[in-house]
């Protein structure tokens, strides 16, 4: 087996007085992409992904005939939230409060992460158990508890292989989706010293074995679990938590405390639609009909009950959302975070989900990101898509992501962060495609040349200035004389 | 209210033009929340009950969970000692304080040892009731209170499940209604969904049952018929 | 069929004019055939998705004035490419939302845009092509055509009438080819992995031709699988319709050598 090669990544580092947490490497997207593409393990995991998910997700709309209107149905919840949003959270504050839990304001990565520092202090904590929660990659909360004394321990399995590897996750869903098992495998022999060393770890059920008897004490030595949210229900102020492993409910049921970092887009009106957007999400995701654990939990223990913890807090943040709404990218906040669009993205299915270089990769990365750091690092991201449409086609949330791809790259045009030399190229082309006759001359000219050239083997291996379409293929030659000069020959010079 | 609540409300107010939201758009909101409205409903869960019972079935052996039809409550504990003795597991049940279980006569199965409690470490095999199930996905529906401890779907081994047949409902819109029937206030501080037994498939896209939940679901369907006929 | 005779103004395509006219004569045959009366009118270059994809909508919304004033005259517009009858049908009206009087003309010309083989098809509702071409095909799905022009069936069920053909599907003939317009030279190694995968597939239905209705797309995929030193010949869908085949040698390929197959 070839040795590991560590991975340049994104390096979390909470930015001292910004609201920017994870340390984003958005702006080394060409060489990311060129790393990726010569990763072997990571193609291989790309291939299986790609054989995987869309398959498995076909076969669950196979199944339910009703899925375009269950698919019709969460959007118009959704579009119905965000036209009420401060409503509904006012709602949800309320209910939270009536069952005896707190809710906290973070306006910004860096508030949350305080916030969340300071429940754990308050308790004295010095364990949290966390399960998978893309807000906490968001506002990068691991480094802030390690670096103040805390150990955030990530339960999700995937989660926690690229926690012991210091690697952020490459997937919404299955984060260590880039790792063969050998790389897993490797991770397990040098982290869990506990084991013999000798010991076999050749299959995956044995890895996860191993995994699910380290965290087991975790579990129950932790002071505060942490999870994240899929959703908050207004009406009765729950917080819905899905998960296929289970790590998410030993997470809020075992520590004294419980606390939800969710985003403000999260929150639905009633148990109803979260229902109606859960049958779209996982089969969205997984190809699943139904995650195994869907959890619905409002408030801390109740009198008389065995078990649950003793306080419970819902820290809801902003980090740039609010400014989304009523914008170009207002309906990127249905976005339920099912993966579907990665698994179903060319691009993302080449390179994988490190490139993108922040937390969010594919699609959705690629419209959100831009969102929440800034489209000046960023800029990379939108343009690197065919546009192919198979995102939108897939979105249960039918969120139009080729037209807001088009947004950053008209703002990226209107604010020339295009680089010169397309905005130069794309203007005298333009120029000449707005003066047919002056256009017919330059290309037939052009073509005639090409044309001649190329008549007797069809193609060019190189040609100059087309380097970029040669790198991986061969350039077609043109006929020769262009379709106008032949019609205007044919039809006497008339059209 | 803090500062940051404030500034949030009133970027999203900002962003949506508008101020909060007048009277008559509250009260709309409020009519939504109170009177809550189901989306499209799958066709495929609308059922007579005993066709419903066997969808219930087959969908919770699709996602890998086991199932157990038996006559009547006199049956669980005989039914139960044969499914832990026929997969070499111990006799030794951890057991939510459910007067409906504890009225299930076990003593008379000498192969059973039955405690109660939350779910600790060590305890290997927990046998709980379920509020409700699911047909159209084979879905569990437990609610957390004094007589269920929600650690006990989640830390052993081996989840058993006693469900009363007539208890297996078409759709969760339906179950939502007799929960809000039946508890007539706050939910529960937990309700629980299951659907099968624990499984990731984070290594390789390998599907592996047991990650951090319980690596096996068993269903007990009480079907509360005459068993001489049954 | 329609009583009077349609007027119907080709909407030739840049690649179509620049590099495989052969394809625009296919397309006026087939419709003139079809009993149409074809046009070709000369304000015409492209349709401005180059500028549109790289959020240059001012010069977008220029060259959309320019198709939209040429075209005002016909009673449909018809693009052997779903990737251009796309931009006209659905992105021109979107260019104006701020200028009511040009967005209504906009959605005029929007109304009257068509594929050319789901113009044949579904509006012609052509069946009878009498050709002959024997292969063994494949197709591939441009990703436009395919999702914002809903070209699937049509060309399938016109080659059907094609004596001597049979379709090979490939399992990954809906996925993206890598092209994407200025995509491939800006991002030449991902399109250069994205159209590799596609000529895997290509490879595997066992097809010794390749047809499609866009192409840009069908330019990549011939350019990658001579790379690669396939055999597989690549002609768009309208050059076997038309019984053109003997007028162009498959794309990519020269008069050296080298015909169909």
């Amino acid at each position: 087996m070839p040795p590991t090669t560590p991975r340049p990544s994104p390096r979390a580092t909470p930015a001292a007085g910004t609201g920017d947490a994870l340390e984003s490497t958005t702006r080394a997207f060409d060489a990311n992409t060129r790393r990726a593409l010569a990763d072997t393990n990571l193609q291989d995991a790309l291939a299986r992904l790609s054989h995987g998910f869309p398959a498995r997700r076909r076969d669950a709309v196979a199944r339910m005939p009703e899925f375009e209107q269950l698919r019709d149905a969460a959007r118009d919840i959704k579009v119905h939230v965000l036209e009420n949003l401060d409503a509904y959270l006012e709602r949800f504050e309320a209910r939270v409060k009536d069952n005896g839990g707190q809710v906290h304001w973070a306006r910004d990565a860096a508030e949350a992460r305080d916030l969340i520092l300071g429940i754990c202090r308050d308790v004295g904590a010095r364990t949290v158990t966390k399960s998978k929660s893309m807000i906490g990659e968001e506002i990068a909360i691991n480094e802030h508890l390690e670096n103040n004394g805390v150990e955030p321990v990530e339960t999700d399995l995937g989660e926690y292989i690229i926690q012991l590897r210091h690697e952020p996750p490459s997937h919404l869903i299955a984060p260590a989706i880039h790792l063969s098992k050998t790389q897993v495998a490797e991770t397990f022999r040098k982290v869990h010293e506990q084991f013999p060393a000798e010991r076999s770890l050749e299959e995956p059920r044995v890895l996860l074995d191993e995994a699910r008897s380290v965290l087991r004490s975790r579990y129950f030595e932790a002071d505060v679990g942490l999870t994240g949210a899929n959703m908050l229900v207004a009406e009765t102020g729950s917080v819905v938590v899905v998960t296929n492993e289970g790590n998410a409910d030993l997470t809020q049921s075992l520590p004294r405390v419980h606390v939800v970092i969710a985003s403000i887009e999260k929150v639905v009106p009633t148990l109803e639609d979260a229902t109606a957007i859960l049958r779209v999400l996982a089969r969205s995701a997984t190809g699943q009909e139904m995650s195994v654990y869907t959890t619905f939990s409002s408030g801390p223990r109740r009198p008389g009950d065995l078990d649950g913890p003793d306080a419970y807090h819902v820290i809801i943040l902003d980090n740039g959302r609010s400014k989304m709404l009523g914008g170009d990218f207002h309906e990127m906040l249905r976005c339920i975070r099912c993966g579907a669009c990665l698994n179903h993205c060319p691009v993302y299915k080449s390179i994988g989900g490190h490139a993108y270089g922040w937390v969010y990769s594919g699609p959705m990365g690629a419209v959100l990101t831009p969102n929440l750091i800034g489209l000046e690092d960023t800029g990379k991201l939108p343009n690197a898509s065919t546009l192919c449409g198979k995102c939108e086609e897939i979105c249960p949330m039918r969120i139009p992501l080729p037209k807001m791809l088009r947004h950053w790259r008209e703002q990226q045009f209107a604010t020339r962060q295009t680089p010169a030399t397309s905005r130069a190229g794309m203007k005298l082309w333009a120029f000449l495609a707005r003066r047919p006759a002056l256009y017919r001359l330059a290309t037939g000219t052009a073509m005639a040349v090409l044309g001649m050239l190329g008549r007797r083997r069809g193609r060019f291996r190189t040609l100059p200035m087309v380097g970029g379409w040669t790198a991986a293929r061969d350039l077609p030659a043109p006929q020769g004389p262009t379709f106008s000069s032949l019609w205007k020959q044919r039809n006497g010079g008339t059209s | 209210m803090s500062e940051a609540r404030t500034q949030i409300l009133a970027t999203i107010r900002g962003s949506l033009k508008r101020g909060s939201l007048p009277a008559e758009g509250q009260a709309a909101l409020d009519q939504r929340l109170g009177q809550p409205r189901s989306g499209p409903i799958p066709a495929r869960s609308q059922l007579d009950p005993v066709a419903r019972i066997d969808l219930f079935v087959g969908e919770a052996e699709r996602v890998d969970a086991t199932v157990d039809r038996v006559a009547g409550a006199a049956e669980i504990p005989t039914a139960i000692a044969t499914y832990l003795a026929g997969r070499n597991l111990p006799g030794i049940i951890k057991m939510a304080p459910d007067p409906a279980l504890r009225a299930i006569p076990w003593s008379e199965n000498t192969a059973l040892s039955v405690t109660e409690g939350p779910g600790v470490g060590d305890d290997m095999v927990s046998v709980t009731t379920a509020f409700a199930g699911v047909a159209e996905t084979g879905t569990l529906v437990l609610l957390s209170g004094p007589e269920a401890p929600t650690t006990l779907n989640f830390v052993p081994d081996t989840h058993i499940v006693v469900i009363d047949a007539g208890c297996i409902a078409g759709t969760y819109e339906q179950v939502w209604t007799e929960i809000r029937a039946a508890v007539g206030g706050p939910l529960p501080r937990t309700v629980n969904w299951i659907t099968g037994p624990s499984r990731t498939a984070d290594i390789e896209q390998t599907l592996l049952l047991g990650a951090h939940g319980p690596r096996r679901l068993h269903i007990v369907v009480v079907e509360n018929r005459d068993p001489e006929n049954g | 069929m329609p009583e009077q005779p349609v007027t119907v103004g080709l909407f030739v395509t840049c690649l179509v004019d620049l590099m495989r006219p052969a394809v625009g004569f296919a397309a006026v045959k087939l419709l003139t055939d079809a009993g149409c009366t074809v046009s070709v009118p000369a304000g015409q270059t492209c349709c401005g998705q180059p500028a549109y994809n790289s959020g240059d909508s001012a010069d977008a919304g220029a060259i959309a004035r320019q198709v939209i004033a040429a075209f005002e005259g016909v009673d449909c517009v018809v693009a052997p490419s779903g990737s251009c009858a796309g931009m006209i049908k659905h992105h021109y009206p979107l260019l104006f939302a701020d200028d009511p009087a040009m967005a209504a003309r906009a959605e005029a010309l929007a109304g009257r845009t068509h594929e050319l083989t789901s113009f044949l098809r579904d509006v012609l509702e052509v069946s009878d092509i009498d050709v002959e071409f024997s292969a063994k095909a494949t197709y591939h799905d441009g990703c436009s055509g395919l999702r914002e022009m809903g070209v699937k069936e049509q060309p399938r069920a016109l080659l059907a009438g094609v004596r001597g053909l049979t379709l090979e599907e490939g399992a990954e003939a809906e996925t993206c080819c890598g092209f994407g317009g200025l995509f491939c030279v800006k991002y030449p190694e991902i399109s250069g992995h994205i159209v590799d995968a596609k000529v895997d597939d290509v490879m595997a239905t066992g097809a010794d031709v390749l047809l499609g209705g866009d192409l840009g797309c069908l330019l990549n995929i011939a350019g990658r699988l001579k790379r690669r030193g396939s055999a597989i010949a690549v002609r768009h869908v309208a050059e076997v319709l038309a019984d053109a085949t003997n007028d162009a040698p498959p794309i990519a390929e020269g008069n050296a050598g080298g015909g169909d197959g």
